[in-house]
């Protein structure tokens, strides 16, 4: 059997959203590089301030999902954080975490990493962690503070923001999960040597051999092994690196325009890499009624696609309000202009 | 000197094959245009390719095409026009089998422009074929000479962009019926006029896509052809003719010397006129080349080429029809390999098996392939069974 199902169920007991408020508009962009010419693939990215990084992203989603799981942190067994932006190259993002929620000592913690699917493997780890019996709670965080070549094509599209989910019983959550996959090959559509500022990128390469094989493979699959079709999905999110793909990845697995609305937030926040598909899952899950299933599928470069497909319990009314909604955050912003934005995101170097 | 006859063709569909390297494309070609000409092997083998050593990384394509389609030891050479690599290839094979010196020759064309890891790249790699000192190095690329071109073309003979839609839109047309074709997909005058510009006025609709894709066709001798084939197509002609690489070095910029040299060779080898021919596979690399070509090749008098199109005598049930299954902008450009679809193309309406497209009667047809813009100029005519 290709996919896993853990000897016990799990879900989500409680999740939590962050964007910063400062908004770069894609017409900004254009502006300054190209006089306006052009298609622009978003309105407007999320722009971390200049005390912001992925840490402190992680942290207030960890509480956002805190405050509605409504536990005690201690009893988290494991903390961990996905990213590609990680602040250090060796110094754990996870370890600042958990301390700063409260779930030191007695807790594993660990960074992981796989591009924009760094996040939604936490929660992979987290199902296995719980589901064996090793945890009653682990918690999983998809962070990042993205970073574009200035002049780039993906300079439109890099976003700040992160989701987190605290993973226990399924007897605790607010959306539980039937099964997870993943799809993996190497393909070198996007890397970054150690050493380099910014990523290479495999242009139209990135699109059919890479996320559209990855994101329709892991989809289809997951749908067929549970015996699902489309139509018994409430909503679908996909990883967004832009407004086109994922629309144009729901439309070939055969969903409408309905199914992914909830979840699409990258034409106003940008492409939030490791926080993407999760962060729309917030999205989907602050309106979501009980029986809705969701499927989600997340993509990383490199590559590889994560599926999961979940189903949301009465416990959602009632948790739902207990911190801010990811369309708040999104409401609250503030437009920066270019040469803000290259002060707050540090691409002058003057040394 | 003999007849020379082609006896087998192939081909591979055009677009981008991520999942496929230029000598399995290439193979793929081969192999089917062999199989057709119910042979195994050949006495040689011509590639004609523009950017392997650019782009993929590998010059020395011939041989290693020869080893990896199963005809190791063969003479097989790669042979290079810029864009006319494809066509230039076929000359060559022409000469060897025409000579005597060769009997069974396979011409292939091959092009995997989908190794360049971005448009940037393609562009800079195909301005290769443009002057570098004086042309490539000051930032003209092919589009932007090709759009110096057009835009004095416009003022010359008070020409508007809409005019030169009818290319366009009559190549895609053509290329619903291709199964090969990269876009067969209709395209209308106002999708053409909202088209983003490269070079202005050059639009993406203006420009040939580039592409991958692999062509490949058998020759014989005539008197031998109907062994092999029973659709065998002769090949009446085969010229080619060069001008200045920079367009500022052309006696008039706005004439395509090259085009009309080798066109007249090609009409005199094959004994008939321009009146004569029933199909064009011209080089439509841009809208401005297809006009610019049916003005040097006596389709149409100077500046009236855009009205032949306007006029619709492009059209399959016009005078002359062109880019009959799509031609480079809708059946796509795969560069080096372009010059061996269009011989493809003309052998599948000579021998009435062009389908949906079939142009009726078709007897004569001639294909023009161009290097950069117009630096060399091949013109193949070829003649029914």
């Amino acid at each position: 059997m290709t996919i896993m199902k853990p000897t016990r169920e799990t879900g989500i007991v409680g999740y939590g959203a962050y964007v910063p408020r400062y908004r770069l508009l894609a017409a900004e962009i254009a502006r300054v590089w190209t006089e306006g010419q052009g298609a622009l693939p978003i309105t407007e990215k999320a722009v971390a301030g200049l005390d912001e990084d992925t840490v402190t992203i992680s942290i207030e989603a960890a509480r956002n999902a805190l405050k509605r799981a409504d536990i005690n942190p201690q009893e988290i067994r494991a903390v961990w954080v996905g990213s590609e932006s990680h602040p250090y190259a060796v110094k754990p993002t996870s370890t600042v975490v958990a301390e700063a929620i409260g779930a030191t000592p007695d807790v594993q913690a660990a960074d992981f990493e796989f591009a924009c699917k760094a996040g939604t493997e936490t929660i992979q780890a987290a199902i296995g962690f719980v589901g064996s019996g090793m945890a009653r709670y682990a918690l999983g965080i998809g962070a990042d503070t993205a970073q574009g070549r200035p002049g780039d094509a993906l300079e439109y599209t890099t976003g700040c923001g992160g989701a987190a989910y605290v993973i226990g019983p399924r007897e605790e959550s607010l959306a539980y999960f039937e099964g997870i996959y993943s799809y993996v090959s190497d393909t070198p559509d996007f890397f970054r040597r150690p050493y380099e500022r910014y990523p290479q990128h495999g242009s139209r390469f990135t699109g059919e051999p890479a996320y559209f094989k990855h994101v329709l493979a892991a989809g289809q699959h997951l749908m067929d092994e549970l015996g699902y079709t489309v139509a018994d999905y409430t909503a679908a999110v996909f990883h967004q690196p832009n407004t086109r793909f994922p629309q144009q990845a729901a439309r070939q697995l055969g969903f409408t325009s309905q199914q992914v609305e909830s979840g699409l937030l990258v034409p106003l926040v940008g492409n939030t890499y490791a926080g993407s598909s999760m962060l729309g899952l917030t999205a989907i899950l602050d309106k979501a009624r009980p029986g809705d299933r969701i499927l989600l599928v997340s993509y990383g470069s490199g590559a590889g696609s994560d599926a999961f497909s979940l189903v949301v319990t009465e416990l959602v009314e009632e948790r739902r309000d207990r911190a801010p909604r990811t369309r708040d955050y999104i409401a609250r912003r503030k437009e920066i202009d270019y040469a803000t934005y290259v002060r707050y995101r540090k691409k002058l170097q003057m040394h | 000197m003999r007849d020379v006859s082609i006896i087998g063709i192939g081909q591979t569909k055009v677009g981008e094959h991520w999942d496929k390297s230029l000598r399995q494309l290439a193979t793929e070609a081969i192999l089917a245009a062999l199989s057709e000409a119910r042979l195994e092997r050949a006495d040689a083998l011509y590639v004609g390719n523009m950017l392997s050593g650019k782009i993929s990384g590998q010059e020395h394509i011939a041989a290693s095409i020869a080893d990896f389609g199963g005809l190791r030891g063969i003479e097989a050479v790669k042979v290079e026009a810029a864009e006319s690599s494809g066509a230039a290839a076929l000359r060559l094979g022409y000469m060897a089998v025409a000579s005597g010196l060769m009997d069974t020759v396979i011409v292939c064309g091959v092009e995997k422009m989908s190794d360049a890891v971005s448009s940037a790249t393609a562009s800079a790699a195909l301005a290769l074929a443009v002057d570098s000192d004086y042309e490539a190095l000051h930032g003209l690329s092919l589009a932007a000479l090709n759009a110096l071109l057009m835009r004095r073309y416009m003022h010359e003979y008070g020409v508007k962009r809409e005019d030169l839609s009818p290319f366009t839109v009559n190549a895609h047309r053509n290329a619903a019926g291709n199964p090969y074709a990269m876009f067969p997909r209709p395209v209308t005058t106002e999708a053409f006029m909202k088209a983003p510009m490269i070079a202005d006025p050059v639009s993406l609709m203006d420009s040939a896509p580039l592409a991958d894709g692999a062509a490949a066709v058998v020759l014989c001798p005539g008197d031998r052809a109907r062994q092999f084939s029973a659709g065998a197509v002769r090949i009446a002609a085969s010229a080619v003719a060069t001008d200045s690489l920079a367009i500022h070095d052309r006696r008039d910029p706005l004439f395509l010397e090259g085009a009309y040299l080798s066109a007249q060779r090609a009409y005199q080898q094959a004994e008939v006129g321009s009146a004569d021919m029933d199909l064009f596979e011209v080089h439509d690399a841009f809208t401005i080349t297809a006009a610019l070509s049916l003005e040097a090749c006596g389709f149409a008098q100077r500046g009236q080429g855009v009205r032949l199109a306007q006029e619709g005598e492009i059209a399959m049930d016009g005078r002359i029809p062109i880019c009959t299954m799509g031609g480079l902008k809708a059946r796509g450009n795969p560069v080096g390999a372009t010059g061996v679809y269009q011989i493809v193309e003309l052998v599948e309406q000579l021998r009435g098996q062009a389908g949906l497209n079939q142009v009726k009667g078709a007897r004569l047809g001639m294909a023009q392939s161009i290097g950069g813009t117009g630096g060399t100029v091949i013109t193949h005519i070829l003649e029914a069974p």
